[in-house]
Parts: structure tokens; C-alpha cells; sequence
């Protein structure tokens, strides 16, 4: 479609270049201004809120210290983490200790947290940031497992679909997405679990997980459930769009112009249909993929993978905030950096973007 | 005024090139929607479901026990409680599922199952549909707002749309709800919880109802009969509210159909997480299909499992099935 789109644009490849440098330089503020959003509403969500339902920095203090903790330390506690500052200040504290780190005073001697400083756990006292990296490799198996399997079974059920639509197959598959769309995640996994893993002993039980480079036979069997649970939800969705779209295009004058032409029909359906058909699936992956990034959180908690998901509802349960905010802001990253990839990609794909 | 030559339904979507025995859309729509039997189905059940949960004591009074009644004498139960036999996965033969229990045992306390799902039905629409109509009035009201006035209103609802659709939604829903208070605004329990999920689950997803007001608002904007009532003198909030609302309705009904199973299973996932209404021993049983998945989880048992899930899968499907039919009803462009 680069062709077709590309006669739209009338200016010279300089002049083109130059748009697409303002373009990429446009979409990169908006990324940081939506995480400077999602940040503050992060903050005011633990630090806002609270205040505004009763909580005062000494109950903050205590979260700390624990409930034992005596009136004069939750004081004490209270100074020095900056709880009676204000609350735009507090926020800046937080930040700068994102980007440049911080320093702890617990009066017994100065802890350094190095740059991307998310503060420590209130539980486990490790620092969160390690505890984000740690999860991280468990989220990325799982993500991309399934988002290969979702993305290649439901883009190919949506194009037959669309091709031999009203037939038996697309009727088949089109009730069967829409069942697909209806089911929850966490009811799938543990019928699986139920039936493949404590049934009939076919796949590996709830909870565990190898690391890849440990063994990669291993690490594919502990996941296979969580991929194809995550997959089948979302496979459903991508075949119905798939379909929809692919059922837009091909009724385009350009279809119409390349069958002329005389081009083969299955060039035409691949080189031309679902070429244009694929444009918007692809902005949808990005996101998906970048919203799983930061925690496939259904999908975690029902097979007991210890990712970002599993860690973030566990830190709610004990309300850990830092643990809690830190992941949040992590997950929260992958969304807008996804979504400035997707924006880049199609800028780069599809000159019409540019202009608007 | 403006004239409007073509029917009162609504413009929104099309109408049809040649109108037929002068029939309105909305009659076109109904026999079309008649003619689907799949809406069709899916809108019965829709139906019979939210009989279900508006007379739940009375079913429950008819076939089954009260929600909160143990019944931990059952000699089927013992055997459960002794950990599921391997092999026995048609699960019959361990859930006490008979006449007198018609979707078996609760593991361990007993409770009756199938009043349990009955009574979940409560919750589960009651949070989904205020939560929709939540969605509906904030993301109608900016939408029309963004899409009519543009310029810098657009640019902020825009932005604002674009944060909230990208964000980790579910994430930001949990931590919120679980850094609430037990007691806020004059309720407590969990009756400040429902309004909380209600509150929170509808505030998060105005965006897709708004994306698609602000684009039909935009057609709808340039069209003869806004510029004829514009001509003779009409306002803003006045064509506003007398031109473009009623040619939004189609699409927003539509939407908002949609936007319920989503909201059905945003609650769910909330109740499964642990998040959402409480159980209680007393009163309002505050049973949610969710919750009981959760509690199912921890104890393996696959009827426990089996029922909440299919409760959830059933009614999602159903209201998917009738706003796919109602989509289809109304857009005449559309090719199925």
C-alpha cells in the first residue's frame, strides 16, 4: 500500500524526511507526557487518596515499621522518609529518586539507592527495582509465547474466515471466537490445569517455571498452559478483527484494480489485502503486547507464575506500596514506549499518517 | 428548526438509500434483530438472567437452600473432603451434585451451589450495568464535547482518551481498590465496595464509548441539518442536546451493549483477585461467580470450578451474542 499512499504525498523525499523527524519527535513528548500523567496519578492513587480518607504520615510511617512500632518512632520514621512535606514535593522526591537515586538516613547510617530508585519493600526490605528485574524474565516467556501462538492462529483464521465467508468454516470459527472472547482467562487455565495437568499428567502443574537458559525443554513444558490459556483469549479477538478487516479491504477499488491487472489471486488476497488488513492488527499486538509486559496478571495468578502480574497483586494483598507503585510505573512504561513503537512503525509503513 | 425530510430514526448510522414502504429504522432494525436468532437467543438469556437475579430469594426458596446454610453432614462431602480421587474428572460422583443440590456441594463448608451462583448473578449485573451507565454518561458527554466544539477541548478528551487506553487498566483498578478505606462517603461494607466498583470500573472504560461518540458527533456535525438549525439561529447545547443526541442514541445503545460483558468480566477478574465484593455470612449473601472461581482455585475441585465459570462464560456470551445482533440490526452497511 506504500505505492498508492505514497502518490498522496506530494513533497520530495528531503522534505519527507523532515516530517517524518518532527513526526517521531511529536509522538516521543507525548510519551513522556503521558508517563508524567500516569505518574502523578499513580502517586496521588497511594498518596493522594489515603490523605483524603483519614490517613496521616504517621500511619504512613507505620506501613514502614510495622504495626508495634510506638508513637515517638512513627514520628521519628515519618521526618525522615519526608511524610510531612508537601504533597507536590513528596512527588519530586520520588521522582528524582527514579532518575538520579536517593539517599536513606536511617540514623544508624546512609543507604544509597542507586538511579532507578523505586524505594524498598516494605516486607521483604529488597529494593524494588531488583525485585521488577527478577520477575521480569517469567512476564517476557509468557508474553511472547503467547502473543507468537494468538497472533499467527488468530491473523490465519481471520483471513480464511474472510475469504470463504459465509461458509461452514467461518460460521464454525466466527462462533467459536466469540466463545473465545467470553472466557475468562483464570476459567480456561484452570480447567486446563484441572483436566491436562492433574488428569491426565500431560503438562507441567500450577506454579512452576524453569528459566530458559536452564533448560529450554523444561521451560517450554511449564509454559505451554499459560500459553495457550493467555492465546485462546486473545486468537479470538485477533480472528474476529482480522476478518472484519479483511473483509473491509477486499472490497476496495484497489483489490478491484489488481485483480485487473490480471495478478494472481493469491497475490492479490497476501501482496494486497492483507497487507492493508494487517496495518491496524499490528497497532493492537503493540499494545497487547506491551500491556502484558507489564504483568499478564489473570494469567499469572492463575497458574502461580511468579511474574510482574503475580508480584503486583501479591504487593496489593500486603499492601507494599513501594513494591506496588514501582511495578505500576514498570508496566505503565512498556504500555507508552509499546505504543510510541506501534506510532513509529506506521509512520514509517503508511506515509498518510504522517500528514495528520 | 431543522427540517428533517428523511424518518426520526436515527442518522447516526446511515440511513438506507431507498426507504421501503416507509418503514422507520428502528422497524427495520427490530425485523432485522427478529431475524438473527443467535441476538435472539442471546437476548432472551440476557433476559432470563437479570430474572434471575431480581427474584433470586424466590428461586432459591424453590430449588435450593439459603445461601448461607452450612451442610457439612453430607455423606458426598466427606468423601471430598479426603482429596479428590484421580480418575473421578466427570466429577459427579464426588460434588453431591442430586435433585436436592442441583449444582453439587461447596467443598468443605457445604454451602449449596447452585443458590450461590443464583445470587451471584446480583452482583455481577447490578456492577456491570450501573458501571456501563457510568461509562456511558461521562464518555457521551466528552465525546459530544470533543467532537462538536474541537480545538483545544478536542486536544485535551483526546489526550485523555489515549492515556486511559493505554493504560495497565486492571493494575490501576486493583490498587485502587485496594488502598481504600473499609468506610468512606457514609457507607461501609459492602455496599461501599459495589459503589466503589461501580464507580471505578465505569470511570475507566468511558474512553471506548467516547472515541465513538467524538467520531460520529464529527460526521454529524457537518451535516445539512445541523447547518440549517445553526442558520436560523440554534446554540451549541441546543443542537447539542435537539440535533446530534438523538442521532447518537443508535450507536451508544450499541456500545454500551457491548461495553456490559466487558464490564461483567472486569468485575469477575476483581472478585477472582480478591478485590472485589466480600463474602458475607450474614444478610446479602455478596456472593460474586468471580470470588467463588477464586475460592474454587485454591481447593482443585472441579465442579466448584465448573459452575461459577460457566455462569460467567454463559452470560457473557449471551450479551456479546445480542449487542453483535443489535451492531448488525442498526448498521445497515454492515455485510453479514
Amino acid at each position: 500500500m506504500a505505492g498508492p499512499a505514497g502518490l498522496v504525498c506530494p513533497a520530495g523525499p528531503a522534505a519527507q524526511a523532515e516530517i517524518v523527524v518532527t513526526f517521531f519527535i511529536r509522538r516521543t513528548i507525548g510519551a513522556a507526557l503521558m508517563l508524567l500523567v500516569v505518574s502523578i496519578a499513580t502517586f496521588l492513587i497511594f498518596f493522594g487518596l489515603p490523605r483524603l480518607a483519614g490517613a496521616t504520615p504517621e500511619t504512613f510511617a507505620a506501613r514502614y515499621l510495622g504495626r508495634t512500632a510506638d508513637e515517638h518512632t512513627q514520628q521519628l520514621f515519618a521526618e525522615k522518609l519526608g511524610f510531612y512535606d508537601p504533597l507536590w514535593l513528596q512527588y519530586w522526591n520520588w521522582i528524582k529518586a527514579i532518575f538520579v537515586g536517593t539517599d536513606y538516613d536511617y540514623g544508624t547510617g546512609i543507604e544509597h539507592c542507586a538511579a532507578p530508585c523505586f524505594g524498598y519493600s516494605f516486607r521483604t526490605n529488597h529494593a524494588v527495582w531488583d525485585d521488577l528485574l527478577d520477575r521480569l524474565p517469567v512476564t517476557v516467556s509468557l508474553t511472547v509465547g503467547a502473543s507468537i501462538l494468538w497472533l499467527v492462529t488468530g491473523v490465519a483464521v481471520g483471513v480464511l474466515s474472510a475469504l470463504r465467508k459465509g461458509s461452514f468454516f467461518d460460521r464454525a470459527a466466527m462462533t467459536g471466537a466469540l466463545a473465545g472472547v467470553s472466557l475468562p482467562p483464570y476459567f480456561t487455565g484452570l480447567m486446563f490445569l484441572y483436566f491436562f495437568s492433574y488428569q491426565f499428567d500431560l503438562t507441567a502443574p500450577g506454579g512452576t517455571y524453569v528459566d530458559f537458559t536452564d533448560n529450554p525443554g523444561e521451560w517450554a513444558y511449564s509454559l505451554i498452559l499459560p500459553w495457550i490459556t493467555l492465546a485462546m483469549l486473545n486468537a479470538a479477538a485477533y480472528a474476529r478483527f482480522t476478518r472484519a478487516g479483511m473483509l473491509d479491504t477486499m472490497g476496495e477499488d484497489f483489490i478491484r484494480t489488481a485483480r485487473a491487472k490480471g495478478l494472481h489471486e493469491r497475490v492479490v488476497v497476501t501482496k494486497h489485502g492483507l497487507r492493508a488488513a494487517l496495518t491496524p492488527i499490528i497497532t493492537i499486538f503493540g499494545l497487547d503486547v506491551g500491556l502484558l509486559l507489564g504483568g499478564a496478571i489473570l494469567t499469572e495468578s492463575t497458574f502461580g507464575l511468579k511474574g510482574l502480574g503475580y508480584l503486583a497483586i501479591d504487593a496489593i494483598n500486603k499492601q507494599d506500596f513501594p513494591q506496588i507503585m514501582g511495578v505500576t510505573m514498570f508496566a505503565a512504561f512498556f504500555v507508552v514506549v509499546a505504543n510510541l513503537i506501534v506510532d513509529m512503525l506506521y509512520a514509517v509503513v503508511d506515509p498518510r499518517v504522517r500528514l495528520s | 428548526m431543522a427540517t428533517r425530510t428523511d424518518t426520526s430514526a436515527p442518522e447516526g448510522i446511515k440511513a438506507p438509500a431507498k426507504a421501503i414502504e416507509g418503514r422507520s429504522l428502528g422497524r427495520i432494525a427490530w425485523t432485522r434483530l427478529k431475524r438473527d436468532k443467535a441476538a435472539m437467543a442471546g437476548g432472551i438469556t440476557v433476559i432470563l438472567l437479570i430474572l434471575m437475579a431480581v427474584f433470586a430469594p424466590l428461586i432459591v426458596g424453590w430449588l435450593g437452600h439459603p445461601p448461607n446454610e452450612f451442610h457439612q453432614d453430607n455423606s458426598l462431602l466427606a468423601a471430598e473432603l479426603g482429596g479428590l480421587p484421580r480418575g473421578d474428572f466427570l466429577f459427579f460422583e464426588s460434588s453431591g451434585i442430586s435433585g436436592d443440590f442441583l449444582f453439587g456441594l461447596e467443598p468443605q463448608n457445604g454451602r449449596d451451589l447452585f443458590s450461590e451462583i443464583v445470587y451471584g448473578a446480583r452482583v455481577s449485573l447490578l456492577i456491570a450495568f450501573l458501571a456501563t451507565l457510568v461509562s456511558v454518561v461521562i464518555g457521551s458527554a466528552l465525546g459530544v464535547i470533543a467532537g462538536f466544539f474541537g480545538g483545544l477541548a478536542d486536544t485535551v478528551i483526546s489526550f485523555l482518551m489515549n492515556v486511559f487506553l493505554a493504560f495497565p487498566l486492571l493494575l490501576f483498578a486493583i490498587a485502587l481498590v485496594g488502598v481504600l478505606p473499609d468506610t468512606a462517603f457514609g457507607l461501609s461494607g459492602n455496599s461501599l465496595r459495589i459503589a466503589l466498583l461501580i464507580f471505578i470500573i465505569g470511570f475507566f472504560n468511558w474512553p471506548y464509548i467516547a472515541r465513538i461518540v467524538r467520531g460520529q458527533t464529527l460526521s454529524l456535525r457537518e451535516r445539512e441539518f445541523v447547518d440549517a438549525a445553526r442558520s436560523l439561529g440554534a446554540r451549541g447545547p441546543y443542537i447539542i442536546v435537539k440535533e446530534m443526541l438523538p442521532n447518537l442514541v443508535a450507536p451508544i445503545l450499541v456500545y454500551a451493549t457491548l461495553l456490559i460483558p466487558t464490564n461483567i468480566l472486569f468485575e469477575a477478574a476483581l472478585s477472582f483477585l480478591g478485590v472485589g465484593v466480600q463474602r458475607q455470612v450474614v444478610g446479602e449473601p455478596g456472593v460474586t461467580w468471580g470470588g467463588l472461581l477464586s475460592d474454587a482455585a485454591r481447593n482443585s475441585v472441579v465442579h466448584f470450578m465448573f459452575f461459577p465459570g460457566m455462569a460467567i462464560f454463559i452470560t457473557v456470551l449471551a450479551f456479546n451474542l445480542f449487542g453483535d445482533g443489535l451492531r448488525d440490526a442498526l448498521d445497515p452497511k454492515s455485510k453479514r
